[in-house]
């Protein structure tokens, strides 16, 4: 017999909801028949702002376009103004930049960790995971003077210098955290619990992935080996030595690996980064931001961030400002299109946990 | 997956080691982490440091910043006596205020909690609000991390060498590049403006050079100053002693700015077609001025703007006063100030050379003659040293020297010149005497440090070869048989400190006695006004103080029909100053006559 579909709605605000988006669920019993999200909760016309600012001080917006990793929105429309001016960047600033970018996906794995822990009702793994989190915040902190929104890359390059005796410090951390991926990952991958509910869950087809545009874990989850470090390398990347995990199977399971794997990874770059960092200037300093035009013309930069590549695009009409910065993030794909989609026969239950596994940010949505 | 997963059931209670560790948090006794080194939390502000730029609260994206009066705060040369508040509530602590401050005055400190449920107590002024806030600051700014560019684009110069086998220009200018990356190094805080005597546009025109609108930048310096190439090249600029930038660096170079846009136009016909100035029509007043100096000129130009008729009566055969017979050609070359002159008698002002006022035509025919009139008669009567043997032939006053070389005359100053003083004329006689292949000394009673002399003139002069001998007081000039002067006799002094807190005070040094050969002496150690030409009445009327016109905030003597400026009046003598009086004047004027009609 054919239950009678109800209709459900899951956030604006609500814990398992990764930021503040609404999704209107039809249901018949457990089982979803339609999913339409619905964003228009937060933010500010940051695109929009930039335009109204000059190429520095758009800078700061940039990294509000997604809270759990700011760093890699920073980099990419540093790097596109870059590409756009003709500017060139110290190599110890690029060395700097990697640095932070990978302490970037390491935090923003943790925090993951958490998330994809807790929407399963695991907690203790988020409080480790978070709670750990917090040596990289502090070692941010150190850097550059912010915990959370780092404002630290800049066209020309990064804004201050290590402190000094950073490097033993971020070495120590990285070696504390190593030791504790071992436990993560026995009280998380080796969990009954876990197993059974991701394996075989919010399975996305592979030439779906392909076709729609998903990228990062996820699409590195149905067995496609993609990342612009290695496809399009950029800032030091092809001087380093690390692997791109893969994972077949495209359910959340696999992407948990790939995100699993990828902190292990960013750890081996972080210690050749450290090792291997140049002496020499961290920043070319760009003009009197007041009087710093940048000629006609367009750029677009990429990069891999967390959640998959992110891009940007850069216009100038000569003057003292963008005439328009635009972002293209993962968020929008994973977030409407695919999770839409994806929602479509999966369980109530499993809302949650599928948002987390697609690294979805209604934020950069709706930059 | 099997049926029953005995390892995944398992695992999980790993967790339980997590009993046995040190918790992350620290708990109880409750103790506050502290913040990094460079943590950006709340602002401090050295308020004696700070100069009141505004470029904190320009670049705040969040428009978290206002320039507002602090009691205790007084603007001054170089301060606009406003300080920075922040609303706590916009603020994101980027930290961009701090990095654009161009003293280096504002900081974030390692505070960043504070609560209350005053809203207004979130706006707050660092440093004034938080002097402890000195003890905790953490983000600063150094000169490596500021997003000031503190070094100055150079100026081409001709070598030492080179410049003194003739009398070309020294300075060649900035290219358009140059002018260019200049000028974007300015912040558009304005402080220069106040400072400057005319109170020239300096951030707009300097922000029309740098966005490339050169054209727009001589139409902005025209609007108060109708002599900018002869200020581009020569001004003493104070402006540039008080730039923001020059706090931690090198100030903007405004002159070559002023001179680069000036450049642009190189004939009076181009410079009437780009400024393109209205011309009111004639209003049936006429206006006198005595003397084609800059003060003259300046106020003969705004005054024909504004449908007056005016005539100077000059003594000399061309304008320009001291610029055109004092300066040097190689700072002020002739066709410069010939097409500034040219443009401004282009719009109708008529100047009558060779006309002495007081001898070619009396003072009280130009009073008769005018509904107002204006002097500007400078200050040309050199002073003497008072000394033995001044009157000896080859014994000069630098300023009579200048004229002479100006004019084009030949001047025989013979191979070994010494030059007495230590201002602009001195240096002036030094390097042209320089360029008559003479051996050039200075002799100053005080220290280097002490001269009054632009540091720039006295570097060029040391590159020209020429040697100053500070501390050095001549007593004698001694003449060989034909009566000619053959040395100079100087006595070496000591500073003594000046117990009125002035500057130190030369004292000459019992039988310190020392001579130097010369062939001929140029004495430069001022000069005085000369007003013989105001007779009768005129002399009484026309009050004087202290060798200077009395005047009011417009120029106005005691005769209400007569104004006066330049360095008959103010002591700052230079050009800028003659220039702002003569503009001040045509106010005055104006007012006096256009209100009573
Ligand atoms: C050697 C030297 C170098 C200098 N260098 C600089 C410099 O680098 N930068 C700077 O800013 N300033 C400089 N100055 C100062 C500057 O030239 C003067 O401050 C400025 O010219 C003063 O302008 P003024 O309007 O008072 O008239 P002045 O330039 O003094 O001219 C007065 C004019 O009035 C005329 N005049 C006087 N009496 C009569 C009369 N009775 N009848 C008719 N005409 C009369 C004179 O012939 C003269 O043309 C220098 C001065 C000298 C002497
Ligand atoms: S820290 Fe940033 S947001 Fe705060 S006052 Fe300074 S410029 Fe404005
Ligand atoms: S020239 Fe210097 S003082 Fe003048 S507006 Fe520019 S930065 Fe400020």
């Amino acid at each position: 017999m054919r239950e009678k579909a109800t209709t459900l709605y899951i956030g604006p605000q609500h814990p398992g909801i990764t930021g503040n988006m609404m999704i209107r669920l039809k249901v018949e019993g457990d089982t979803i028949v339609k999913a339409i999200t619905e964003v228009g909760y937060l933010h500010r016309s940051f695109e929009k702002l930039a335009e109204r600012r000059n190429w520095l001080q758009a800078f700061t917006l940039m990294c509000r376009f997604c809270v759990p990793e700011p760093d890699p929105v920073e980099e990419t429309y540093s790097r596109a103004v870059e590409l756009l001016e003709g500017r060139s960047v110290p190599d110890r600033a690029k060395f700097l930049r990697v640095l932070v970018l990978e302490l970037a996906r390491i935090s923003s794995q943790l925090l993951w960790y958490g998330g994809q822990g807790a929407s399963l009702g695991l907690y203790t793994i988020g409080q480790w995971s978070v709670g750990d989190r917090n040596y990289i915040l502090d070692l941010f902190e150190e850097l550059t003077g912010a915990r959370v929104y780092h404002m630290y890359i800049w066209p020309g390059g990064v804004r201050r210098d290590m402190p000094e005796g950073f490097e033993k410090r971020v070495l120590k951390t990285m070696d504390y955290l190593e030791g504790r991926l071992d436990e993560y990952e026995a009280l998380m991958f080796d969990n009954a619990i876990f197993k059974k509910r991701t394996q075989g869950i919010a399975i996305i087809d592979k030439e779906k992935a392909i076709e729609w545009g998903v990228v990062g874990p996820p699409l590195r989850g149905c067995g496609i080996k993609s990342d612009i470090r290695i496809d399009d390398p950029y800032e030091v990347y092809e001087h380093l030595d690390f692997e791109i995990p893969v994972y077949e199977g495209g359910d959340i399971w696999a992407r948990a690996l790939v995100r699993r794997d990828e902190i292990r990874q960013s750890i081996r770059i972080v210690r050749q980064v450290i090792k291997e960092m140049p002496g020499g200037s961290y920043y070319n300093k760009v003009p009197n931001p007041q009087k710093w035009t940048i000629q006609k013309g367009d750029a677009y930069a990429r990069t891999e961030a967390v959640r998959g590549e992110i891009g940007f695009y850069v216009v100038s009409d000569g003057s003292n400002h963008p005439r328009r910065a635009h972002m293209r993030g993962a968020a929008y794909v994973h977030g409407i299109t695919l999770l839409e989609d994806i929602l479509k026969g999966a369980n109530v239950a499993d809302v949650s946990s599928i948002m987390n596994s697609l690294g979805t940010c209604p934020p950069e949505i709706e930059r | 997956m099997s049926f029953f997963d005995l390892k995944g059931t398992l695992s999980p209670f790993s967790a339980l080691k997590q009993f046995g560790r040190k918790p992350h948090t620290i708990q109880y006794p409750k103790e506050d982490k502290e913040a990094a080194d460079r943590y950006r939390g709340f602002h401090y502000n050295e308020m004696e440091d700070c100069i009141g730029c505004g470029n904190c609260s320009t670049i705040c994206q969040n428009a978290a910043i206002d320039m507002v009066k602090v009691e205790g705060q007084e603007a001054s040369k170089g301060d606009s006596g406003l300080r920075p508040r922040v609303d706590n509530g916009r603020c994101c602590w980027c930290g961009l205020c701090v990095d654009v401050c161009p003293t280096g005055s504002l900081s974030l400190t390692k505070d960043y909690l504070y609560v209350s449920d005053d809203a207004d107590s979130f706006l707050f002024t660092p440093g004034l609000d938080n002097p402890g806030g000195k003890d905790n600051v953490s983000f600063f700014s150094t000169k490596e991390s500021s997003l000031n560019d503190f070094a100055r684009i150079p100026m081409p110069e001709l070598e030492g060498k080179e410049r003194i086998k003739s009398f070309a220009e020294v300075v060649l200018g900035y290219n358009e590049a140059e002018a260019r990356a200049e000028a974007s190094r300015c912040i558009s805080c304005g402080l220069c403006s106040e400072v400057c005597p005319e109170h020239m546009h300096i951030p707009e025109y300097i922000n029309a050079i740098a966005g490339g609108n050169d054209q727009d930048a001589l139409r902005i310096i025209y609007d108060n100053n109708p002599l900018p190439e002869m200020c581009g090249k020569v001004c003493t600029r104070r402006c540039e002693d008080v730039c923001a930038i020059q706090t931690r660096g090198e100030a903007i170079a405004i002159r070559w700015l002023k001179r680069y846009a000036t450049e642009t136009a190189d004939n009076a016909e181009l410079i009437r077609e780009i400024v393109n100035p209205e011309i009111k029509e004639a209003n049936g007043y006429k206006v006198g001025i005595v003397g084609a100096g800059p003060s003259g000129l300046t106020a003969a130009y705004y005054l024909a703007l504004r449908g007056f008729d005016v005539s100077i009566y000059e003594s000399n055969k061309q304008a320009g006063g001291m610029t055109m017979y004092g300066i040097p050609k190689y700072r002020f070359p002739e066709d410069s100030l010939q097409k500034q002159i040219d443009y401004i008698t282009s719009i109708g002002v008529k100047i009558h050379f060779n006309t002495s006022v007081g001898k070619d035509i009396s003072f009280e025919e130009v009073y008769k003659q005018n509904d107002a009139v204006f002097m500007g008669v400078g200050f040309l009567k050199p002073w003497t040293l008072g000394i033995e043997g001044e009157e000896l032939k080859g014994s000069e006053q630098a300023v009579t020297f200048l004229h002479a070389a100006n004019s084009g005359l030949q001047v025989d100053v013979g191979d070994k010149v010494a030059v007495i003083g230590g201002g602009n004329v001195a240096i002036d006689a030094a390097r042209v005497s320089a360029r008559m292949n003479a051996e050039v000394t200075i002799l100053y009673r005080r220290r280097v440090e002490d001269m009054p002399a632009d540091w720039e003139e006295i570097e060029g002069a040391e590159d020209e070869g020429i040697n100053i001998v500070p501390q050095a007081i001549p007593i004698k000039f001694h003449s060989d048989e034909t009566g000619r002067i053959k040395s100079v006799e100087y006595l070496k002094a000591k500073m003594v400190p000046d117990e009125g807190g002035g500057r130190p005070k030369p004292v000459p040094i019992e039988g310190s006695n020392t001579i130097v050969e010369v062939t001929a002496v140029l004495g430069a150690i001022g000069q005085q006004g000369d007003y013989s030409f105001l007779k009768g009445e005129f002399e009484e009327k026309i009050k004087t103080e202290r060798g200077r016109f009395v005047v009011n905030e417009f120029q106005q003597t005691s005769d209400p029909k007569v104004f006066a400026g330049g360095d008959a009046v103010n002591r700052t003598a230079d050009a800028i100053s003659a220039i702002a009086d003569g503009y001040r004047a045509v106010k005055g004027i104006e007012e006096m006559l256009m209100k009573k009609a």
